[in-house]
């Protein structure tokens, strides 16, 4: 007997979701929906409630208030979930004492998965050859491979992945990002937390932002880098102070580093170099610098607080 | 916006997959399943051993001392020992709270319920697998016990069959108590979900809170320790035949098997509670 899940849409919609623990808020009055088709990266800080977030998608942890549906349904509703969601929340949430393929197979046989499909997973991460070694020898790199493969053994619709890049060396950081976009490019729904904006960069079209447990950003990678990434000027000149005065008076925001070099916000370099033109003033560099979006990223959960969901446009 | 439109088959849930699934984690951990398998052997071989060193006695019977009655070896009492029961109780107790606290102390019960958010279904499974397993131990354990000891005293005239007194209900009592104990094991680690913690709270409730209330000063007290698992068990396989006196305030036959069912059906209960209830 069998039932077809048809053509839903494979999307996770979040409700104002709160989790309290005693006086600490998680989640704080998250709303936000991943859609498939894009790898949608979710940031913040260690802390920030991502985990937890993640948990309250999968039903480990129930809510203490709002709600989170998958494809419509909430997840803990599903009788057996590896063919909805597939998910790596911690590499270590395994038994070490078992080989990789006794993990996947006891998965799979709970879920009514074929056997044959184990090896297949384990073939994909490049785990082929260590399948019938105990876990708790793996290196962290080997283990999150296994927990990938643990999520693509239902061949799910959606996807969650925890810090996923943690552990990996560069060709491992390289095809996991590959097999994202992949998985996206498939029609799949892939949600990534990571606390480092540089993985993101080139892993993410989307960005869920979160401090202390709110919403900070939902939109585009490109958005957000338009929005957040900072433009600043790095002038050096024998005689600044001269410049200075003159760079403040037409509102630029200078920050007099050493003696002969500053940085100046607020004002394109074209201007600068008129100015510096205009009093007489030498100039040794003029170069215009473009904050990296992980610096964008830091200053803006620096001090979440301030930056509540729908204030921050 | 792309959706996944392909729409895709999904087998209707069954039961026996998740048993089938458990049976998988249970077979490939090996320290687990050796703990009850070598403490079968063992618990077989303390109950031969007391017996075989026993025919000497047997052989050679103490001189009658008068106003004493004359001296009748209890073959139920020796040939289901109390020892070898209580070393059956702690390794079923311990695989019972090992299969559970296991999953939490790893972290392995996340990747469990991702996979299947049925809990009941899953805790169900383990309850049936652990119970199952433990019963087949716990009736090898007491068959073979039972039969080998009183073939070797039938050589003397002193054995019993299963058919005599009060032997089949001794025999069935002494197994039953070993899939008990792995339920409150079970129950155990899924309340504390710490391993040390478990087993220590394990050997306070078999062995060490029994010491507590024994004698028969006080009824209350009395009534209370024999309510406690293993005194179950000591009940049952009591021979009236022998010489062995038990407590006034004994429960009946009925009232031991009634509180061993209790037992089993609180600790099943308390570990579907606690494990859907938490968040893990």
């Amino acid at each position: 007997m069998t039932a077809l899940t048809g053509t839903v849409v494979p999307v996770i919609e979040i409700e104002r979701l709160t989790k309290r623990y005693g006086a600490t808020t998680a989640v704080d009055q998250l709303t936000f929906t991943v859609r498939p088709g894009t790898v949608t990266g979710f940031l913040g800080p260690n802390g920030a409630g991502k985990s937890t977030t993640l948990r309250m998608i999968l039903g480990l942890n129930t809510p203490t208030g709002g709600a989170v549906t998958v494809a419509g349904v909430p997840f803990a509703n599903r009788p057996r979930g590896l063919r909805h969601v597939g998910a790596l929340l911690d590499a270590g949430d395994v038994h070490g004492g078992r080989s990789a393929r006794a993990h996947l197979a006891a998965l799979a046989r709970g879920n009514r998965i074929p056997l044959g499909r184990v090896d297949e997973v384990l073939a994909e991460v490049g785990l082929g050859k260590a399948a019938g070694r105990r876990i708790g020898g793996y290196s962290l790199g080997m283990k999150q491979r296994l927990g990938i493969a643990g999520a693509l053994l239902g061949d799910p619709p959606v996807l969650l992945f925890d810090e996923p890049l943690n552990g990996l060396d560069p060709e491992g950081v390289l095809w996991v990002r590959g097999l994202f976009r992949r998985l996206a490019d498939e029609g799949r729904t892939v949600f990534v937390s990571s606390h480092m904006m540089a993985e993101m960069e080139h892993t993410a079209d989307r960005l869920v932002v979160i401090g202390r447990g709110r919403l900070i950003a939902d939109e585009s990678l490109v958005e957000f880098s338009a929005r957040n990434a900072e433009t600043s000027v790095a002038v050096r000149a024998p005689e600044l102070s001269l410049l200075v005065d003159a760079l403040r008076a037409e509102g630029a925001e200078v920050s007099v580093v050493e003696p002969q070099f500053g940085i100046v916000t607020g004002m394109p370099a074209e201007r600068i170099g008129e100015l510096a033109l205009r009093h007489g003033v030498v100039l040794h560099e003029l170069a215009t610098r473009t904050s990296s979006l992980e610096s964008a990223f830091m200053s803006l959960t620096a001090d979440s607080v301030e930056y509540l969901a729908g204030e921050a446009r | 916006m792309s959706t996944m439109t392909v729409g895709f088959a999904e087998p209707a849930p069954r039961f026996t997959d998740l048993l089938a699934a458990e049976w998988i984690k249970l077979r490939s951990l090996r320290s687990t399943y050796w703990v009850l398998a070598l403490a079968s052997l063992a618990a077989i071989a303390i109950n031969l051993n007391a017996v075989h060193s026993d025919l000497t006695y047997i052989d050679n019977p103490p001189p009658r001392m008068p106003g004493i009655p004359p001296f009748r070896y209890d073959a139920l009492y020796h040939s289901l020992s109390s020892i070898a029961c209580y070393l059956m109780a702690i390794a079923a107790g311990s695989l019972g709270a090992i299969t559970v606290f296991g999953e939490y102390t790893t972290g392995l019960v996340r990747t469990t319920f991702a996979a299947v958010p049925d809990r009941r279904g899953v805790i169900a499974a383990k309850v049936l697998l652990i119970g199952g397993i433990t019963a087949l131990a716990g009736a090898v354990v007491s068959t073979v016990s039972f039969f080998a000891c009183n073939a070797m005293l039938a050589s003397r005239h002193v054995g019993l069959s299963i058919t005599e007194g009060v032997s089949l209900r001794a025999v069935l009592g002494y197994a039953a108590i070993v899939p008990v104990c792995a339920l409150i094991g079970m129950a155990v680690g899924a309340l504390l979900r710490h391993a040390t913690a478990s087993i220590v709270s394990l050997v306070m409730l078999f062995f060490i809170l029994p010491l507590m209330f024994g004698g028969d000063r006080y009824r209350w007290l009395s009534e209370i320790g024999s309510h406690l698992p293993l005194a179950t068990v000591n009940r049952l396989t009591y021979n009236p035949d022998s010489s062995t006196t038990i407590s006034k305030y004994a429960p009946s036959v009925l009232d031991s098997w009634i509180t061993m069912g209790v037992w089993a059906a609180v600790a099943v209960a308390v570990t579907m509670v606690v494990v859907r209830r938490r968040d893990v």
